[in-house]
């Protein structure tokens, strides 16, 4: 019986009203941080508003570790502006330079080729197979805002998870530095 | 409340909030420049004009899938007729088909230009470097726009931004159908400005005029 009264006597001293408190200030911060990537989500009209750059494919411009700032318009898509496309059966948004468009007359409907800077050759490689121009549904926003070395957090965080949960338990808003990433 | 941990804390979330105000005002100051560029391009010479049976834009992907190393110790291209038309390199087992039906043509050019431009009014302190490049405007009576990009060039730096350069088109001149004969078009030089942090803004001058002659040689 003794060592029941002493279990009891040990759940009753956890001051569970401090746990509690703990517990919703870090769901207050999390969702406050859902709130503010889903208000960037609508007001930039892209569905990820800011991307990680992982390859080299941009150089000089955009190395490795700097985060883009995208935006969406219906603006027509033209030569020379940087886009963010998801390739079918690719999970990872590319982000390359525009290099030939071609719009329909009476429709809105266009054809477009991309090219890395840094690559030799344009993006035909990387599209699905057969597949020769992205359609406007490809392109999930433009590159409007550049931040050099930021996104170096995103990609140590993803390639080492172990630094996130370690991350949860020092500070709370580091996780919602949670964005996709790029390739090529 | 005086831990190490709370210091660290602060001292980090201080120093991100400063970093941040400095990089959003460094952008703002870029909006306080007015660039005055300048640029004239002359096209020297038409090299060829040609019709071509299959597309020449593949052609150019499979050399680069070559060319990208796939770890080749054995075995070697075939080439295989898929199903549906399609024309396959085969590399061991691994089909590289990169290829549309083969009844596609296309008419590309080749042109040699000389550019003249002066860039130097867009550095500012805040840039990194310019990307600049040169697209030909057109229109077919399939497409209301066409704009293809002929030549580009990344200048880094305030010094290199006057320059003059005598190039063929660095990529092909390539119609979607066989509307290039005889057809007036636009030399556009677009520049995009990609800064050291903050907002790209991008740019363009239009010179009209050019023509692509009547006849293929």
């Amino acid at each position: 019986m003794g060592w029941i009264g002493d279990t009891v006597d040990s759940i009753k001293s956890i001051q569970v009203r401090q746990l509690l408190t703990q517990g919703v200030s870090l769901g207050m911060i999390v969702t406050s941080a859902l709130i503010i990537w889903k208000a960037l989500m609508c007001f930039t009209g892209s569905e990820s508003p800011v991307v990680v750059v992982l390859s080299g494919s941009m150089e000089p411009g955009f190395k490795r570790g700097d985060i883009l700032f995208l935006h969406m318009s219906n603006d027509p898509i033209r030569t020379g502006e940087i886009v963010v496309f998801n390739v079918d059966g690719r999970e990872i948004p590319i982000v390359h330079r525009v290099i030939k468009v071609h719009e329909r007359q009476e429709t809105e409907e266009v054809e477009v080729l991309t090219k890395g800077d840094n690559n030799y050759g344009d993006d035909r490689l990387l599209y699905a197979q057969g597949q020769l121009w992205l359609q406007r549904h490809h392109i999930m926003g433009r590159a409007v805002g550049f931040l050099p070395y930021v996104g170096w957090v995103t990609i140590i965080m993803t390639e080492k998870p172990i630094i996130k949960v370690f991350s949860a338990f020092v500070d709370g808003p580091s996780l919602s530095l949670v964005t996709v990433d790029d390739e090529n | 409340m005086h831990s190490f941990g709370f210091r660290a804390n602060a001292v980090l979330t201080f120093g991100i909030t400063i970093l941040a105000f400095i990089c959003a005002m460094a952008s703002v100051s870029d909006n306080f420049n007015s660039p005055r560029p300048s640029a004239e391009i002359q096209i020297l010479n038409i090299n060829w004009f040609q019709k071509q049976h299959g597309n020449d834009e593949e052609i150019l992907s499979l050399k680069l899938a070559v060319s990208l190393d796939l770890n080749v110790d054995v075995g070697g291209w075939h080439e295989v007729n898929m199903p549906d038309r399609r024309l396959c390199k085969v590399w061991d087992v691994v089909p590289i088909c990169l290829f549309s039906p083969i009844d596609v043509t296309a008419v590309m050019a080749s042109l040699t230009m000389n550019i003249t431009a002066d860039l130097q009014s867009l550095f500012t302190w805040n840039t990194k470097q310019v990307f600049v490049f040169i697209a030909a405007e057109y229109e077919t009576p399939k497409n209301a726009l066409n704009q293809v990009s002929l030549w580009d060039a990344i200048i880094p730096a305030k010094e290199h931004a006057k320059f003059w350069v005598q190039t063929a088109n660095k990529y092909r001149f390539v119609d979607q159908g066989n509307n290039l004969r005889g057809k007036h078009f636009n030399l556009t030089l677009h520049w995009h400005v990609m800064p050291k942090t903050g907002k790209m803004f991008a740019n363009k001058l239009v010179i009209p005029g050019y023509r692509l002659p009547e006849e293929y040689r």
